[in-house]
């Protein structure tokens, strides 16, 4: 078995995530692997692992620094990285991201083999729009099972959990797939010392857009098909009213509730 | 004037409130058409409700593939509309259905795709609040027919008169969109408070809570709230993950928020920031969720949050 895993490098949330005079995410200060990431990874490694015969090729779209991202999912045990580095992505919206991403898994499809399933998270934490892995399955015309809590792969289907507010619903789909996975599906393994030393070795192909065959207008923020019009710090929440509760904590904060009209 | 087409967000044909608040926010932009995918019957049921909240058509589409498979017939059927009636923008609810058919019929019409929007203005224009509401974004879309996934509790729901004209709609799914199967739905037993994202008041509680949530759940009856739990909460097995709040868990917007016993990390916030009025209580007066509640009690949420519940009680 043959698994993508899309790995994004996003700016951490810990540090001050901020914009370029361009209106694009300031990529340049401290980025990691986005956190929600990892669960993809942990769980394509545990389809794989066992498997000689099967492999975990991680792939980012992103700037240079992005081989972060790579060389973090290849220390937890990924067997190869693909990184898509061009100059004229910066600006891509989700659209544009996605396009990238379908051409890519085409591409190793190309150079390895079939894929039988991509595994993506379900949110990148600076974008947080969700919108990505839906996207990439309808442009490689692949069903996708999203937002899976639980995931089982059988040879020739996967059937995930998906847990929602009012039921959970059990889905299946057809290999080759797309499945997105939450933070409840696995608890993902910290790189070991073996597992870095041994990622210095692994193989990271790196493509531009023309080794895609896509052009800059089509995908990057030239193509753009949403625009940022302003963009401004919000201002800080003026502090409000703190008080030590002295027997009467509880009775004061309904009051203040009361003159908010909120009881 | 354009149509805006607003996709209805509804259990069995009871309409959730969020669809109301797109109705709204449609108005501004056009004329509102409410896309309802369900029962036929149920969708006739509810057009006068919709109606009510400015609707002048309620487009009725009903296909057993609507419930049999994950949002793919869901995003066909909505770009199949958008490109017989050429709306000036298409709404849906920023929940994880709504995005996910934004985004495929974003893709199957060319269109950008805006997702949890705060507000909208008339020329479509979209506001957003990111990095855990540090930053405040205008944005547009420049291409194709714009798709906006709008923030429950953004915009207020504004009563108004619509026709509300029943149209069925003859669209049949292709079997392509019929590849992730719903083999089987295990429904969750009901908790009897408002729904999470949509409720106008939620508490939640945290690790400061040590498993206890009765003193978070009676407060949040006496005031109809939600209740809602921190990451950490829900990773110790107290409260189910579906309660969770934050980056990976729901992002709500009510009225007013109670975080009690929950120290306020930045992926918390990212779920709770742009709540109209944020309360903390906790043990800890350095707590970082200080920094923005509105108000705030140092001290136990075990004395606290019953004596509040009690003073709730005693002013109805
Ligand atoms: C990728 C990623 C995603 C995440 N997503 C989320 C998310 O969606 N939601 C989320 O919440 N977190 C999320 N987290 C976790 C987050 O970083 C924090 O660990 C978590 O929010 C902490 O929960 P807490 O505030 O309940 O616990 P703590 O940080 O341990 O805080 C407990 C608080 O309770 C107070 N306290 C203790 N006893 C009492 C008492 N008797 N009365 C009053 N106060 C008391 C303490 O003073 C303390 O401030 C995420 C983390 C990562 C890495
Ligand atoms: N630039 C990128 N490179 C690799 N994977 C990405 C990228 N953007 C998004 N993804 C994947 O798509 C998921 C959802 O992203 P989003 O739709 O941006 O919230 C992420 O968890 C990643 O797995």
């Amino acid at each position: 078995m043959r698994i993508v895993t899309f790995v994004k490098y996003v700016p951490d949330a810990a540090g001050d995530r901020s914009f370029e005079s361009d209106n694009t995410v300031d990529r340049e200060t401290d980025g990691l692997l986005s956190e929600l990431d990892e669960y993809a990874i942990e769980e394509a490694l545990n389809l794989t692992d066992k498997d000689k015969g099967s492999e975990t090729i991680a792939l980012t779209v992103g700037p240079a620094e992005a081989k972060d991202a790579v060389r973090k999912s290849l220390q937890m045990g990924a067997d190869k990285g693909v990184h898509v580095l061009d100059d004229a992505i910066s600006g891509a919206d989700a659209v544009g991201t996605a396009k990238i991403l379908a051409a890519a898994v085409r591409k190793v499809e190309a150079e390895e083999g079939p894929v039988d399933l991509v595994i993506t998270g379900l949110a990148s934490t600076d974008g947080q729009m969700s919108v990505v892995p839906v996207m990439v399955a309808e442009l490689l015309g692949r069903p996708a099972a999203t937002q899976a809590s639980a995931l089982e792969v059988g040879d020739s289907s996967a059937t995930i959990r998906r847990d929602g507010d009012v039921s959970s619903q059990h889905i299946e789909v057809a290999l080759p797939a797309l499945v997105s996975v939450t933070d409840q599906i696995n608890e993902p393994r910290y790189p070991s010392f073996k597992g870095i030393m041994k990622a210095k070795k692994k193989p990271v192909a790196q493509y531009d857009l023309a080794d895609l065959g896509l052009e800059a207008a089509e995908v990057g923020g030239a193509g753009a098909l949403t625009q940022i019009v302003e963009l401004a710090a919000a201002p800080a929440r003026s502090a409000g009213e703190v008080v030590t509760d002295e027997g009467d904590g509880g009775t004061k904060l309904v009051e203040w509730l009361a003159a908010k009209k909120l009881v | 004037m354009s149509e805006v087409l607003v996709l209805v967000d509804h259990a069995d044909g009871s309409v959730r409130k969020s669809t109301f608040e797109l109705l709204t926010a449609a108005a501004r932009i056009g004329e509102p058409v409410a896309v309802f995918v369900g029962e036929a019957a149920a969708g006739e049921a509810a057009a006068s409700t919709l109606g009510e909240y400015g609707a002048a058509k309620v487009l009725v589409a009903s296909d057993p593939a609507y419930s049999e498979y994950l949002v793919a017939p869901a995003a066909e059927l909505l770009a199949h509309l958008v490109a017989e009636r050429q709306p000036a923008a298409v709404l849906v609810p920023a929940s994880a259905d709504g995005r996910e058919i934004a985004a495929r019929a974003a893709i199957k019409t060319g269109s950008g795709i805006l997702t949890d929007a705060v507000d909208v203005a008339a020329d479509g224009t979209v506001s957003q609040s990111v990095f855990a509401a540090a930053y405040n974004v205008t944005s547009k879309v420049a291409s194709g027919t714009p798709f906006i996934a709008v923030k429950p509790n953004s915009v207020s729901a504004e009563p108004a008169s619509g026709a509300a004209a029943v149209e069925t709609v003859s669209f049949a799914p292709s079997d392509g969109s019929k590849t992730a199967r719903v083999v089987r739905v295990e429904e969750k037993p009901a908790s009897g408070r408002p729904n999470l994202t949509e409720a106008a008041i939620v508490v939640s509680g945290g690790r400061g809570t040590g498993g206890d949530f009765a003193p978070v759940e009676a407060l949040a009856d006496a005031l109809g709230a939600a209740v809602g739990a921190s990451r950490a909460a829900v990773d110790a097995g107290w409260y189910p993950h579906s309660h969770q709040v934050g980056q990976t868990g729901k992002a709500v917007s009510p009225q007013l928020y109670v975080a009690a016993g929950i120290s306020g990390a930045i992926q918390h916030r990212a779920g709770m920031q742009t709540s109209k009025n944020i309360v903390a209580i906790n043990k800890d007066d350095e707590a970082p969720i200080f920094e923005l509640a509105d108000y705030g009690v140092v001290g136990d949420l075990f004395s606290v949050l019953p004596q509040a519940t009690e003073a709730v009680n005693a002013r109805k």
